[in-house]
């Protein structure tokens, strides 16, 4: 319990720092950039919007910076996040609302399918020690993970949208359908998502894959495994219920941790596929200046982040005694 | 995952020799370098990552005798295929690509070696004070650590980046530098918590030396390993991170750099026009120069935990051998 509380405790602390982090940014930069921005949206944006906005960015108030900062929070917590300068005259929340679903699926079913396959391959790399798999898995997956994944994407739409031209290279679903729950429009969707969604697989599955494989190296070498081969276990038995299941645990943690990251993992696979998502959103609102949309989204990500974070502490602790002593 | 560790867990305080307290002072530092190429030369992913690295680096240093070209003048005919002249031809606004991608070297590394050595600086200054003043330090240092860890890196450079506006190279490092030290720091932290109390720095205590001398010539030396590591982690964390934010049109749109090559090849369309060695070229060298820092870092993993290295002789019940010894 007082685990429980000292991981909350931090978990508010952290929030807390995003939103300040938030607050602060704009106005430690030279010439506050926000007053520049504003001053650009005068013309189509209504005057109390505007109004709003400009105590929100601290330009032109005659509040103080603390009485701003109470302000802010206020809103922060109320769920208020103003207007978006771009999309005028939708919310903030509604934009944000219409964009999520799309992340959410795409990057969310990915990183479960790269978790999934990864750790198979990790388990199997580590149990055929010096096999074909695990002479050429290590090596390529370490060079993967350092590919930037935006170029992927790219290398993907050159060879499969452009040449060869079986997927499509932009967008979320065909505009000409009717979105709705109908077997063309579904097709379209599922067609859409799988070039983005293997650029993800390709340079995420190799961290799951070396994590995996490298604890298990370690627990295979532990005297309950011997103590199993001793007793005649079938293999599959050992290697599955005695090594993996016991190495298993940094791979659990880092998946509850990468199931965060999936509102803010993949900002530039969307930017590259123009997949509508939260990340294309973000890329959107800074390219446009629209900083309402950009902070509002910075906290989402933030905030799915450590919401993940402190699931995955808690599980770790419910899975793991050992880790409730240590800080 | 970009912001996932890239390797397997580390396990800092394994293949750490215990130091004794007569082997102090340069002597070490020299049995310890020459313990870190016979290291590097005698695993392949060190190899290869070095031999990379190395050939990266001449070309930063003198490109000029690689390529012959301006790679910023817009002189040449446009769009052009690959051929003798324009080995990878040229781009939609007229540019050698060729010397672009040379001329380029220069920028990444830059970012690469300076948020290397400033992040790491910084890591082993917050970790190892942490750990060593201990106590409310201890309380104060590790929480801003873990607060930093845990914010999302990317989504937080795009919100900077977007205030400073068309960051050029020094703001880059600095902006690398403050948002990707802290994964280092917490390693490099529990690693000196482990040190914390091993003979050699008790001798020092009551040989009566002052704690600057403790911290400079016992803890920092031995932790060299990891240092070198933290160096190679934060090189490959820069040269991704700095590369998607120039990408993005984040840094200097002007600079000569292989991810502002890559934002001018997206904003041109070169894939849809068929110019796709503009978009081929900057980020496979992208991913070669993060895979010498990977690789080399992988080997580190290896050569500190000497459990995960390749086996070269199969079926052989290692360990149990050692058991019924002891």
């Amino acid at each position: 319990m007082r685990f429980a509380l000292r991981r909350f405790g931090f978990f508010v602390l952290t929030l807390w720092a995003a939103l300040t982090l938030n607050f602060f940014l704009p106005r430690l930069m030279p010439g506050n950039p926000a007053e520049a921005m504003l001053g650009k949206f005068r013309g189509p944006v209504s005057p109390q919007a505007l109004k709003a906005l400009e105590v929100a960015f601290g330009v032109e108030t005659k509040e103080g910076l603390f009485g701003q900062y109470v302000h802010y929070l206020g809103n922060v917590a109320t769920g208020n996040f103003g207007t978006s300068l771009y999309f005028y005259p939708q919310s903030v929340g509604r934009v944000i609302l219409d964009a999520l679903p799309w992340t959410l699926g795409l990057v969310g079913l990915t990183t479960i399918m790269a978790f999934l396959l990864g750790t198979g391959i990790g388990i199997v790399s580590a149990w055929r020690r010096g096999g074909r798999l695990d002479s050429i898995a290590p090596p390529v997956f370490v060079i993967t993970s350092a590919i930037p994944y935006f170029w992927v994407g790219m290398m993907l739409i050159l060879v499969f949208a452009e040449q060869l031209q079986w997927f499509p290279a932009a967008f979320a679903y065909n505009v000409s359908l009717t979105p709705g729950f109908n077997p063309a429009f579904i097709v379209s969707v599922v067609e859409h998502a799988f070039l983005p969604a293997m650029a993800l697989l390709i340079t995420t599955i190799g961290t799951w894959i070396l994590t995996m494989r490298n604890t298990m190296i370690t627990t295979l070498a532990e005297d309950y495994v011997r103590m199993a081969r001793a007793k005649g276990l079938p293999g599959r038995r050992i290697m599955l219920d005695y090594a993996a299941r016991n190495a298993i645990l940094p791979n659990l943690t880092g998946f509850a941790m990468s199931l965060g990251f999936v509102v803010g993992g993949a900002i530039l696979v969307e930017y590259v596929f123009n997949y509508p998502g939260v990340g294309y959103m973000l890329l959107q609102a800074v390219s446009q200046e629209d900083y309402p949309l950009m902070q509002a989204l910075f906290l989402l990500i933030t905030v799915a982040v450590l919401v993940a974070i402190l699931l995955a502490d808690i599980a770790t602790a419910l899975f793991d005694p050992r880790t409730r002593t240590a800080d | 995952m970009a912001m996932l560790p890239v390797t397997g867990p580390t396990a800092p305080t394994t293949g750490l020799p215990e130091p004794t307290v007569t082997a102090r002072g340069p002597g070490r530092r020299t049995a310890a370098l020459s313990r870190l190429t016979s290291a590097v030369r005698s695993n392949r992913k060190a190899t290869v990552g070095t031999v990379l690295l190395l050939l990266f680096t001449i070309v930063a240093l003198v490109p000029g005798l690689i390529a012959h070209d301006s790679p910023t003048a817009t002189i040449y005919p446009r769009s052009l295929g690959p051929s003798a002249q324009h080995w990878f031809g040229t781009t939609a606004l007229g540019q050698d690509i060729f010397a672009q991608a040379v001329y380029g070297t220069r920028e990444v590394l830059i970012i690469a070696i300076g948020v290397g050595l400033f992040s790491t600086g910084v890591a082993v200054l917050i970790g190892v004070a942490a750990a060593y003043l201990g106590g409310a330090w201890d309380g104060v240092l590790g929480l801003i650590t873990d607060v930093l860890l845990v914010i999302p890196l990317f989504p937080l450079l795009i919100v900077i980046a977007t205030y400073v506006q068309n960051a050029g190279t020094a703001v880059l490092v600095a902006v690398l530098t403050l948002t990707g030290w802290s994964y280092t720091a917490r390693q490099l932290r529990s690693q000196a918590l482990s040190l914390r109390k091993r003979d050699f720095l008790e001798a020092a205590r009551v040989r009566g030396e002052r704690r600057m001398y403790i911290v400079m010539v016992e803890i920092i030396p031995t932790m060299t390993s990891l240092i070198v590591a933290s160096f190679l982690t934060n090189a490959l964390y820069a040269v991704l991170f700095g590369s998607s934010l120039q990408f993005i049109g984040l840094g200097d749109p002007n600079s000569v750099s292989w991810g502002t090559m890559l934002y001018w090849a997206e904003n041109n369309e070169a894939l849809q026009t068929g110019q796709y060695l503009w978009a081929i070229v900057p980020g496979a060298l992208i991913a070669l120069l993060g895979a010498a820092f990977a690789l080399l870092n992988y080997a580190f993993d290896e050569i500190g935990n000497p459990a995960l290295r390749p086996l070269r002789r199969k079926k052989v019940p290692r360990r149990t051998r050692a058991k019924q010894i002891a």
